[in-house]
C-alpha cells in the first residue's frame, strides 16, 4: 500500500451522458412512431405520416375527417399518456428502490394500490356516472385512495420508529387492510366484478387529452424533484447513518422523494388503473445494462418506461383486436421472460 | 482548547442508559481507541460524537460544540464509518467514494473540478487507483474496508470515527489498514477515534485506550497502563496474558486449562512460543476432568469463543 506520487488519476465517475440519453430518447421515439401507426383501425402508415406533413404545413391530408379524428382524438392522446403512466411508475419505482433499500420496493409498496383499488371499487360500486367533468369520480377516488393509502402507511411506519423496514411492515399490514375492505365490498356487489377488474388489471382504452392534462403536471414536478434528488438517492442506498453522516437529514430527503414519487403513481393509477411490472422491471433493466448510480438509473427509466409502456400497450391494442388485452397482462407477459433474460446475461447489479 | 474533547457524555436508548459519564481529550493527530466487552457502549460512544444519536454531555472540537451544528457543518468536520457499511453493489469505487463529498457540495449540487480532485488524491493514496471503476459488489473484504475508508476520508474532515475498521479482515489486511491510518494521521493530522476489538492491535496502534465496561468508563490512558491482566480479566472476563515488548504490547487469550505459560511480566525479553499459549493448535494433554468449575467460553479477546470442541 505504497504513497503514490505520480500524476494524479484520471477520474472517471459513473455520469449518464449524451449517447446513454440519446440512445433511450431514440428508443422512446420509435415505440411513439410504433404506437402512433398501429392500431385496430387500419389508416396506413402512409397516410398516418401523410395527414402529420398536412398538419404541419397547412397541406391536404390524406385522411378523411373521421380517420383524422381517430388519428388525433384517440390514437396520439392515448400513446402520449401510457408514455407518461410509464416514465411516472419507473421513476417512482426507481426512487422507492433506493428510499426503501429494496429492490423488490415497486411504487405500490405503501398502499398506493390498495388504496386505489378501494377507492375505485367504492365509485364503482355506489357512485351515479357523472358526466361533464374533466376527470370522473372514479379516477378521482383512485387518486384518493392511492394518496390515503401511502399516508396511513407513512403514519402507521413513523410511529413504529425511525428507519426503513417499519415503514414497509406498515405498507404490508395498510395494503391487506385495504385490499380486505375492497373485496368484501366487491363480493357484497358481485355486478360490479367486470368493471373493478378492468381497473386493476389496468387500461389506456378510456384515453383522451383530458387524462393527459391531468396527468401531466404531476408526471413533471415528480419527474422534476427525483432527477434533481438523483445524487441524494445514491446517498440514502448506503444507510440512514451513513447518510446523516455525511450531512443530509435521511428522514426529511425520504419524505420528499415518497412524496414526489407517491403523487406521481396515484395521478398514473387514476388514469390507468393498476399496471404492474413497469416500477420493478425498468429500474432494474437500467441496473443491469447501463450503471447502478441513480444519477443514471432515474432519467433513463423516465425515457425507458416511457418507451416500454408505449410499445406495451400497441400489443395491448392488437393482438386480440379489436378486443383489447389489459396492459398489466402485457407489461407482465413480455417484460418477465425479458428481465429473466437480462439477469441471466449479465453478472448481477441490483441493490 | 484544540483537539476533540469529549465532557460528561451520555446517551440512553429506548430509556435505558447505556453510556455515560465519558469525558476524554484527543490531540489533532491523536488517535484514541475506544476498546471494551461487546454492548460495552463503544459504537455508541461513537454515535454521539458523530451526532448520529441523542446524547448528553458535550462533543467540542477545537472548542466548538459539534452538537448544534448545522449537519451539513458537521459532516465536514467529522467523518464517520460504522462497522457495518452498507455498499450499493451497483457503485463503483469511484462514486461512492464521491459521495463522501455530500457535505462540500451546495444542496442538491453536484461535484465540482475540485471534488473530483480529492478524491482522485485518496483513492490513489488508499491504492484503490486500480479499482477506481470496479462496482462495490465485487471487491474483497480489505478492499471493501479501503473504499469505505476512502469515502470517509473525501470529506476531508479533522476528525476520522472508525467502528471497527478491521472486522472481518485477516491479520495482514488489518495491519495495512492500521498502519494507513496511522499515516494519515501522522502526516495530515487527522485525529482519529475508532473502536477495535483487537487488544493487541488496538494497544499497538492507538496513542491511548479508553475502556468501556457497561456503559461506564473504566480504565483510560496509554496502552501499557490500561492493558494489564487484571484490568482485561476483570472487565471482559477472559483469562488473558498481556505481554510487553519493548513498548509493544500484547494480549494474549490463554485457554483456561492450560498450563501457565512462562509469565514474563511487561517488560520481559521473550513472549512465550507460540505453542505454548496458543488455543487450539496444539491442545496441551487434558485431564479427564475439566479444570475449575469455569465455563469454557469467553477466552478469546472480546468474541465468546468456545475454548475446546474437539
Amino acid at each position: 500500500m505504497s504513497v503514490a506520487t505520480t500524476a494524479p488519476l484520471p477520474l472517471r465517475p459513473t455520469r449518464l451522458g449524451v449517447v446513454r440519453v440519446a440512445g433511450a430518447a431514440v428508443l422512446l421515439v420509435a415505440a411513439v412512431v410504433a404506437g402512433v401507426l398501429v392500431g385496430a383501425a387500419d389508416l396506413g402508415p402512409a397516410r398516418v405520416l401523410g395527414e402529420v406533413v398536412a398538419q404541419l404545413s397547412g397541406g391536404v391530408s390524406p385522411l378523411t375527417s373521421q380517420e383524422a379524428a381517430i388519428l388525433w382524438q384517440i390514437r396520439v392522446p392515448r400513446v402520449v399518456l401510457a408514455a407518461l403512466v410509464g416514465a411516472a411508475l419507473a421513476a417512482s419505482g426507481a426512487a422507492f428502490q433506493s428510499v426503501f433499500r429494496n429492490p423488490l420496493a415497486d411504487p405500490y409498496l405503501l398502499g398506493a394500490a390498495a388504496g386505489a383499488g378501494l377507492g375505485a371499487t367504492l365509485v364503482v360500486v355506489a357512485a351515479p356516472s357523472v358526466t361533464g367533468w374533466l376527470i370522473g369520480p372514479l379516477p378521482l377516488a383512485a387518486f384518493a385512495g392511492a394518496l390515503g393509502g401511502v399516508a396511513l402507511a407513512w403514519l402507521l411506519g413513523r410511529s413504529a420508529g425511525p428507519g426503513t423496514a417499519s415503514l414497509v411492515l406498515a405498507g404490508v399490514a395498510v395494503s391487506a387492510f385495504l385490499t380486505a375492505i375492497q373485496t368484501f365490498v366487491q363480493q357484497a356487489n358481485t355486478e360490479t366484478f367486470r368493471e373493478v377488474y378492468s381497473f386493476i388489471l389496468g387500461s389506456l382504452a378510456t384515453a383522451g387529452w383530458g387524462e393527459v392534462l391531468v396527468l401531466l403536471p404531476y408526471v413533471t414536478v415528480a419527474a422534476l424533484v427525483l432527477v434533481a434528488c438523483a445524487r441524494l438517492l445514491d446517498v440514502l442506498a448506503v444507510g440512514d447513518e451513513e447518510a446523516a453522516a455525511l450531512g443530509i437529514r435521511p428522514g426529511r430527503v425520504r419524505l420528499l422523494l415518497v412524496l414526489a414519487a407517491s403523487l406521481a403513481t396515484a395521478a398514473a393509477v387514476a388514469v390507468s388503473g393498476l399496471i404492474g411490472f413497469v416500477g420493478i422491471v425498468v429500474p432494474h433493466l437500467v441496473r443491469l445494462l447501463v450503471a447502478g448510480s441513480y444519477r443514471v438509473v432515474l432519467p433513463l427509466s423516465l425515457l425507458g418506461g416511457a418507451a416500454f409502456l408505449v410499445g406495451a400497450d400497441i400489443l395491448a391494442r392488437t393482438v386480440l383486436a379489436p378486443a383489447e388485452l389489459p396492459i398489466g397482462v402485457v407489461t407482465a407477459f413480455t417484460g418477465a421472460p425479458f428481465f429473466a433474460l437480462v439477469l441471466r446475461t449479465t453478472r448481477g447489479g441490483a441493490p | 482548547m484544540t483537539g476533540l474533547s469529549l465532557r460528561d457524555v451520555g446517551a440512553a436508548y429506548r430509556g435505558r442508559t447505556v453510556l455515560t459519564g465519558v469525558s476524554t481529550t484527543v490531540a489533532p493527530g491523536g488517535w484514541l481507541a475506544v476498546i471494551g466487552p461487546n454492548g460495552a457502549g463503544k459504537s455508541t460512544l461513537l454515535k454521539a460524537v458523530a451526532g448520529l444519536i441523542a446524547h448528553n454531555g458535550s462533543v467540542l472540537l477545537d472548542g466548538t460544540e459539534l452538537t448544534t451544528l448545522p449537519p451539513r457543518r458537521r459532516a465536514r468536520a467529522i467523518a464517520y464509518a460504522p462497522q457495518n457499511p452498507l455498499l450499493p453493489p451497483g457503485l463503483t469505487v469511484t462514486d461512492y467514494a464521491l459521495l463522501g463529498r455530500t457535505p462540500h457540495l451546495r444542496p442538491l449540487g453536484r461535484e465540482g473540478a475540485a471534488d473530483l480532485s480529492v478524491v482522485a488524491g485518496v483513492l490513489q493514496r488508499l491504492d484503490l487507483g486500480g479499482l477506481a471503476e470496479r462496482s462495490l459488489s465485487t471487491l474483497s473484504g480489505g478492499e471493501a474496508q479501503r473504499a469505505v475508508l476512502a469515502r470517509a476520508l473525501a470529506q476531508q474532515s479533522d476528525v476520522v470515527l472508525l467502528d471497527e475498521p478491521t472486522t472481518g479482515l485477516d491479520v495482514g489486511h488489518a495491519q495495512a489498514l492500521l498502519e494507513l491510518v496511522d499515516r494519515l494521521r501522522t502526516e495530515d493530522g487527522v485525529t482519529v477515534l475508532t473502536t477495535l476489538h483487537d487488544l493487541t492491535l488496538a494497544g499497538q496502534y492507538a496513542g491511548s485506550l479508553l475502556l468501556l465496561d457497561d456503559g461506564h468508563p473504566v480504565a483510560q490512558g496509554p496502552p501499557g497502563e490500561v492493558l494489564t491482566d487484571e484490568t482485561v480479566e476483570r472487565h471482559y472476563h477472559a483469562h488473558v496474558t498481556v505481554l510487553g515488548t519493548g513498548g509493544a504490547t500484547a494480549v494474549l487469550p490463554v485457554r483456561r486449562d492450560a498450563q501457565p505459560p512462562e509469565r514474563g511480566g511487561r517488560d520481559a525479553g521473550v513472549p512465550p512460543s507460540p505453542s505454548d499459549v496458543s488455543e487450539t493448535d496444539s491442545p496441551p494433554a487434558r485431564s479427564d476432568s475439566p479444570s475449575g468449575g469455569e465455563p469454557a467460553s469467553a477466552a478469546g479477546s472480546s468474541r465468546p469463543r468456545r475454548a475446546s470442541s474437539r
